[in-house]
């Protein structure tokens, strides 16, 4: 039951424009941040905030209600690849009352009905019960029009399990996305975040979910403070600090089988962990010897390598996605900034230089960019780089932002921020053109990580 | 618990006081006046050498500098804890903005810096343990300065 709430309660909210910083223009620029700011804040949820710069055409398409025998479930499907992509911004799926016809096979189209209405792209099918040698379940036969060219883009088959009416519909929504931008979708992807209840024991919990927020699962709650989840690339485990102990110490948890193992417990600071591209090694903060270092922890064998020195603050490791690297936050210059470690030579290099005070990156997917905590006159957001060049720019204009973990498709991330003085997950994309909001139901809701592809190609 | 660092008394009267003071720590409740003029020797007035002394400390923004009103009052905690040694602990806090691990860090930096102080003033290391909170177990709610203010901070326990 509370899934399906969860799941209504991502909402889109706007379309907002891109901001480069430019040390000429700093000031108007933030006036008009801060007008945004306000714009949004005294909007309600609800509300769809359209700002009128910088907006994009989303491209309309319409998802028809599944034909065959089983109207409950193929409705059901057909709404949740609405909501997908609609919330990917990219698109703007039509509203059943508008479709003239519902066709589900392909001599049924009459493209004029979808011309019309202005419809681009077309999505029918047929679901039924699956086939007893491919167990209890749905089969769903799927295809792809576009209404411009009167030509069919795909037709697919996917199944599921009795219970897998949300699975078969992000799988359709990755493939009509892939198909039509040629991103690869993170519709079927999952997230982690940390749920703060506030009071009572138990207050803190680890969730897993649906990129989309459905299926909300704790895997872990305790009394003492829960931070730092992330992911393994094999989506077999998590990683996360736990202060049971009443020290920090970091877990690592099969999220298959629940188990759990404590794999540090040293003296000072345990905390940042993350997981090298192969899954053999954590990187880690440790101030045993004094200062917080980047450490690298071999799981199996638990050998420990020193990575960084020195008396300031190094923390946030980040692996690159060649794993030969590490980018992390130091305040080794005066004021926390990006570095990045090579790995065999030891050498460090500094990425960030607007601003002063830039932490907790993560590398996108592609390894040409990186995302992270920006300040600008005193107000955090978050910001995008390229590594490259150094350009950077702000991708979000609430205030208290932190966190940002980029989708596996490096289309968007999520990130913390504050919404009626609550800690609420948000979304945005890359180029800062769509955002959206998960409200929570209950207490603070932090720190989101987005689990890599499911199955990796 | 937050007491507020309205009252100091100087290092050296509250030495003294503790000198004088120290084999009796219970207040006694004013005896019943008696009735005759007999001179008698005024009840000593024990105090706790802490009575309006905090045990946080406050910091400002990105920095583990204790400040002057910091200093003095562990300054004070250091005579006590070396004429009665006790193991403390000194929790490290940090306000919400920035990134939640760097934070951790800060408030580490933040109790180190108050351990490292109590050791100056000759108290035995091994009685301390610190431990960092970072930005996840706030004293004030409120996005604000005045919450935020609140929140950088090390509490002695």
């Amino acid at each position: 039951m509370s899934v399906r709430v969860l799941a209504n309660s991502w909402l889109v909210a706007n379309k907002g424009m891109m901001k480069k910083i430019n040390p000429a223009g700093l000031i108007s620029k933030l006036l008009i941040i801060l007008t945004l700011a306000c714009y949004s804040l005294s909007s309600q949820a609800e509300l769809a905030i359209e700002i009128t710069q910088g907006v994009q055409n989303p491209t309309p398409i319409a998802i028809v209600p599944f034909g065959g025998m089983l109207g409950k479930e193929a409705e059901e499907i057909a709404s949740i690849v609405s909501a997908d992509l609609q919330r990917s911004g990219l698109f703007r799926p039509i509203p059943r009352a508008d479709m003239l016809s519902l066709p589900s096979k392909e001599q049924d189209i009459s493209y004029r009905d979808w011309r019309i209405i202005g419809v681009n792209f077309l999505v029918i099918g047929e679901l039924t019960r699956a086939p007893a040698e491919a167990g209890a379940g749905f089969e769903l036969t799927y295809e792809l029009y576009d209404v411009i060219t009167q030509r069919k883009v795909f037709r697919k088959i996917t199944r599921g399990g009795g219970n897998a009416i949300r699975d078969i519909a992000h799988v359709v929504s990755d493939e009509v996305y892939e198909a039509i931008t040629g991103i690869r979708g993170a519709f079927s992807t999952k997230i982690l975040y940390i749920e703060d209840l506030k009071r009572g024991a138990k207050r803190y919990r680890l969730v897993k979910a649906d990129a989309d927020g459905a299926r909300a699962q704790i895997l872990f709650a305790s009394s003492e403070p829960l931070l730092s989840p992330t992911w393994s690339n094999d989506l077999q485990y998590v990683a996360y600090v736990s202060f049971e102990t009443s020290r920090p110490a970091i877990f690592v948890q099969n999220i298959v089988t629940g188990s759990r193992q404590q794999v540090t417990n040293y003296r000072g600071l345990n905390g940042a962990p993350a997981f090298s591209p192969d899954d053999s090694k954590l990187a880690i903060v440790l101030s045993k010897d004094g200062a917080p270092n980047i450490y690298i922890l071999d799981i199996v064998s638990r050998r420990l390598t020193q990575v960084t020195r020195g008396s300031s603050i190094d923390t946030e490791p980040n692996w690159t996605s060649d794993g030969k690297g590490i980018i992390f936050t130091s305040n080794r210059g005066g004021s926390p900034q990006i570095y990045q470690v090579t790995l065999a030579s030891g050498r460090i290099e500094r990425l960030t230089f607007e601003g002063d005070y830039n932490a907790r990156p993560r590398v996108s997917p592609d390894g040409k960019s990186l995302v992270m905590v920006h300040r600008e006159d005193g107000i955090f957001h978050i910001a995008w780089q390229d590594i490259k060049s150094g350009d950077m720019r702000i991708l979000t204009e609430t205030w208290l932002d932190e966190s940002p973990s980029i989708a596996p498709n490096g289309a968007m991330l999520l990130y913390a921020t504050q919404h009626n003085n609550k800690g609420v997950l948000a979304a945005v994309s890359m180029d800062a053109g769509v955002k959206f909001r998960l409200p929570s139901k209950q207490g603070d809701v932090r720190e989101p990580a987005w689990s890599p592809f499911i199955n990796q190609e | 618990m937050i007491k507020s660092i309205k009252l100091f008394l100087s290092l050296f009267a509250i030495v003294g006081f503790l000198a004088a003071c120290s084999s009796n720590p219970e207040v006694e409740p004013t005896p019943t006046p008696v009735p005759t003029p007999v001179p008698t020797p005024t009840p000593e007035v024990v105090e706790d050498p802490l009575e309006g002394v905090s045990s946080v400390f406050y910091f400002e923004f990105d920095s583990a500098i204790l400040t002057s009103e910091a200093r003095s009052a562990l300054s004070v905690h250091a005579e006590v804890l070396k004429d009665e040694p006790r193991s403390i602990r000194l929790e490290g806090h940090a306000d919400e903005r920035g990134s939640r691990e760097y934070n951790m860090a800060l408030g580490e930096r933040r109790a180190n810096a108050a351990r490292d102080y109590l050791v100056l003033q000759g108290v035995d290391s091994s009685l301390i343990e610190t431990i960092s909170y970072g930005e996840e177990q706030p004293a004030a709610f409120g996005s604000y300065e005045s919450a935020w203010s609140q929140n950088r901070r090390v509490e002695l326990k």
